[in-house]
């Protein structure tokens, strides 16, 4: 979370009110996004195999790249990664808001922690579903990126320290008693099922697929959103820029064509490959 | 004018025309003044051509035509001709196919196995057919895909026994010790598994298998399958049950311990679906140039005996060192690890049963509202999409 307002003011060429540029994202948001998904992906397609080992698609995976050593390898090397870009997130959470004490980190609206308003937000947003009200007017963050943030966070703890606990066992053995090396598989199994369903599901199509943004929101790639889109995405965070006069300072440089495209090419692939690992993923548990 | 033609077919006879050499070739050349012509043939077609060269080099070159064709009395001879009988010299090996697998006559004459009855060598000759080299090629005559076994029902061995570790020790290296058909089966008193006298009937595998396997003999006579054997308990497993009979695998290599697991499984059903569960499994099924623990592993492989015994691998007094040939750092808190936990049994295991319970929970309460939500979602954006586009004057409605 760190300050939008400073890394979006150089721009002065997007001035003018048709084609605002408001910036949402830090490039080490972004960044960390990036790294996020990728390693995921990593982790899932090198999870799966593992979690579904009689499933044919596994075996033949497996077969092709040289058996589990190879995929139990790539599979430590993304979680070596997503543990390096997890500590640095907490040290810069921490840093900031224990630190600096720097205000708004863990309260208040730009926070990621949850809050009364995301519980009406969510009683709310469930009333508009049905046609019993308006939609709500959300903020920085809405209670659904809340819980997709607390889910990788939580998901990231669990999974992580029972992945650890399996990959130097004797060593966990040592404070750990002997049951729990046998839940430590079971707990990294269905917490890691869990979070690819979720993610291959729930956030592609809560952040990308559903009709107003659909194919890909794009934001989390080139940082900014259209002034326009803001306003109807964040209409909460809208207000309160604007009555504090902070919305100028938000401003961001028009994404560039290239970047775009690039960004799409990414992001379309991730969304490949998730949709496609969760077909299989879905075919090997029924199939169980 | 043949004085000898009452010579009975003995041994001892065989010894002393052999002595009677100038004689022989006399008589010899008379047969072959017509059936030296390799072209010639019976009224049946099939070729009565001799090859004097080869006839006198085989093992019964020192006989004469009519120790063996003993119904020519002169010539010229009658157009047919009785069948030989091997008996008459071969009575011990006649008395063995009495009562084997290929007692009938007709459809495995002596010469299905040994080759051609002119040419008929010692079986420590490279040219005999039935050389330590060359059985299995005799026996697959029959014993192969599209062979006269198998219009009996009977399985195809041949190619699982060539490309086994016997076959390749035979065919690629040359190895007379390596195990080829008649090692295990015997020649002429093949008996078929069923009969309890059978050197290949389940209760006589580990004896059989033992002649050259003597030290793994031993040490499976020794563990609990090997002690249920010998007890008559038919539902323990012999050497073929676990290494197949003939597509036998060199036990190190992958597709063997790939495909072994589930042969433990197929009888101690309860701990295959618990080991199924657990990573060892998990990686196992999925192959490669590491390997992870399969059930000998752990159980030893031939000298298996129980948790019980002091002497068994998985004895609590052993563990640390059983674990520690794969988990090096392995101590006595670890090797409480469960590898056959049953995280669906309640009573045995509590603690992983009610955290898989919470797991399965969790998954389950979060992906129901979570889908129910999206998909109202979904609903609700698309209609507000169209009654905007519409509300715009409808052109992308």
């Amino acid at each position: 979370m760190p300050d939008l307002e400073q890394t979006g003011a150089a721009s002065e060429a997007s001035g003018s009110a048709a084609g605002r540029f408001i910036t949402r994202f830090t490039p080490a948001q972004r960044y960390m996004h990036g790294v996020l998904f990728s390693t995921f992906l990593g982790l899932a397609a090198t999870g799966l195999p593992m979690r579904f080992s009689q499933s044919f698609w596994a075996r033949k995976l497996a077969s092709s790249v040289g058996g589990f050593g190879t995929i139990i390898f790539f599979h430590k090397l993304c979680a070596v990664v997503l543990t390096m870009a997890f500590l640095i997130h907490v040290k810069d959470v921490f840093q900031r808001g224990i630190l600096n004490r720097e205000k708004g980190i863990f309260w208040g609206p730009n926070s990621m922690v949850a809050n009364w308003k995301d519980v009406t937000d969510l009683v709310s947003h469930l009333r508009w579903f049905v046609g019993l009200g308006k939609r709500p007017q959300f903020g920085r963050y809405a209670y659904w990126e809340k819980f997709d943030y607390w889910a990788v966070f939580w998901g990231m703890l669990i999974i992580g320290f029972s992945g650890y606990a399996m990959w130097f066992a004797p060593f966990f053995a040592r404070f750990l008693p002997g049951w729990a090396l046998n839940a430590v598989l079971v707990i990294h199994s269905e917490e890691g099922l869990l979070a690819i369903l979720f993610i291959f599901s729930i956030h592609f199509v809560n952040t990308h697929l559903r009709p107003d943004t659909f194919p890909m929101d794009m934001v989390i790639f080139t940082g900014v959103e259209s002034e326009e889109e803001f306003k109807e995405k964040r209409p909460g965070e809208y207000e309160s820029l604007l009555k504090q006069g902070k919305l100028e300072s938000r401003l961001g440089a028009a994404p560039a064509a290239w970047w775009i495209n690039f960004a799409r090419v990414i992001g379309f692939t991730a969304i490949l490959i998730g949709l496609t690992l969760l077909v299989l993923t879905l075919s090997a548990y029924f199939r169980e | 004018m043949k004085t000898f033609f009452s010579i009975p077919l003995t041994l001892v006879a065989c010894a002393l025309l052999a002595a009677a050499a100038p004689l022989r070739a006399q008589t010899a050349s008379e047969c072959l003044a017509c059936h030296a012509d390799a072209s010639m043939q019976d009224a049946a077609g099939h070729s009565i051509g001799v090859d004097e060269h080869k006839f006198g080099s085989s093992i019964h070159g020192v006989l004469q035509c009519v120790n063996c064709h003993a119904d020519i009395k002169g010539y010229p001879h009658p157009d047919k001709i009785a069948p030989v009988k091997c008996e008459g010299c071969h009575a011990g090996e006649a008395q063995g196919l009495k009562g084997s697998v290929h007692s009938d006559g007709a459809d495995h004459p002596c010469t299905s196995c040994h080759g051609d009855a002119h040419q008929i060598y010692p079986k420590t000759d490279p040219r005999s057919a039935v050389y330590p080299l060359n059985v299995p090629k005799t026996c697959s005559a029959c014993h192969n895909d599209n062979g006269m076994a198998k219009k009996h029902g009977l399985e195809s061995v041949y190619p699982s026994y060539i490309d086994s570790i016997h076959g390749f020790a035979l065919s690629k290296e040359g190895l007379l010790v390596a195990a080829n058909c008649q090692s295990c089966h015997g020649s002429h008193h093949i008996l078929s598994r069923s009969n309890p006298e059978s050197a290949t009937n389940k209760a006589n595998v580990p004896a059989t298998c033992g002649k050259c396997h003597a030290g793994i003999a031993d040490s499976y006579s020794n563990g609990v399958h090997g002690k249920a054997i010998a007890a008559g308990n038919m539902k323990a497993p012999v050497c073929s049950d676990c290494h197949t009979a003939h597509a036998i695998l060199q036990p190190t290599e992958a597709a063997f311990r790939t495909q072994s697991t589930p042969i433990c499984g197929s009888c101690h059903t309860d701990k295959f679906s618990t080991y199924r569960d657990t990573f060892h499994s998990q990686l196992g099924s999925l192959g490669g140039y590491v390997e992870t623990a399969r059930c000998w592993d752990c159980h030893g492989a031939h000298e298996v005996l129980p948790a019980s015994d002091p002497r068994s691998p998985i004895a609590p007094a052993n563990l640390v060192k059983t674990c520690g040939r794969c988990h090096a750092g392995a101590n006595a808190s670890f090797v409480k690890y469960q590898p056959h936990a049953n995280a669906r049994n309640r009573k045995l295991n509590p603690a992983l049963y009610y955290i898989g319970l919470f797991m399965n929970l969790l998954l389950v309460s979060v992906l129901t509202f979570f889908l129910i939500h999206t998909i109202l979602w979904l609903i609700r954006s698309r209609y507000e999409q169209i009654k905007r586009r519409s509300a715009k004057g409808g052109n992308h409605a």
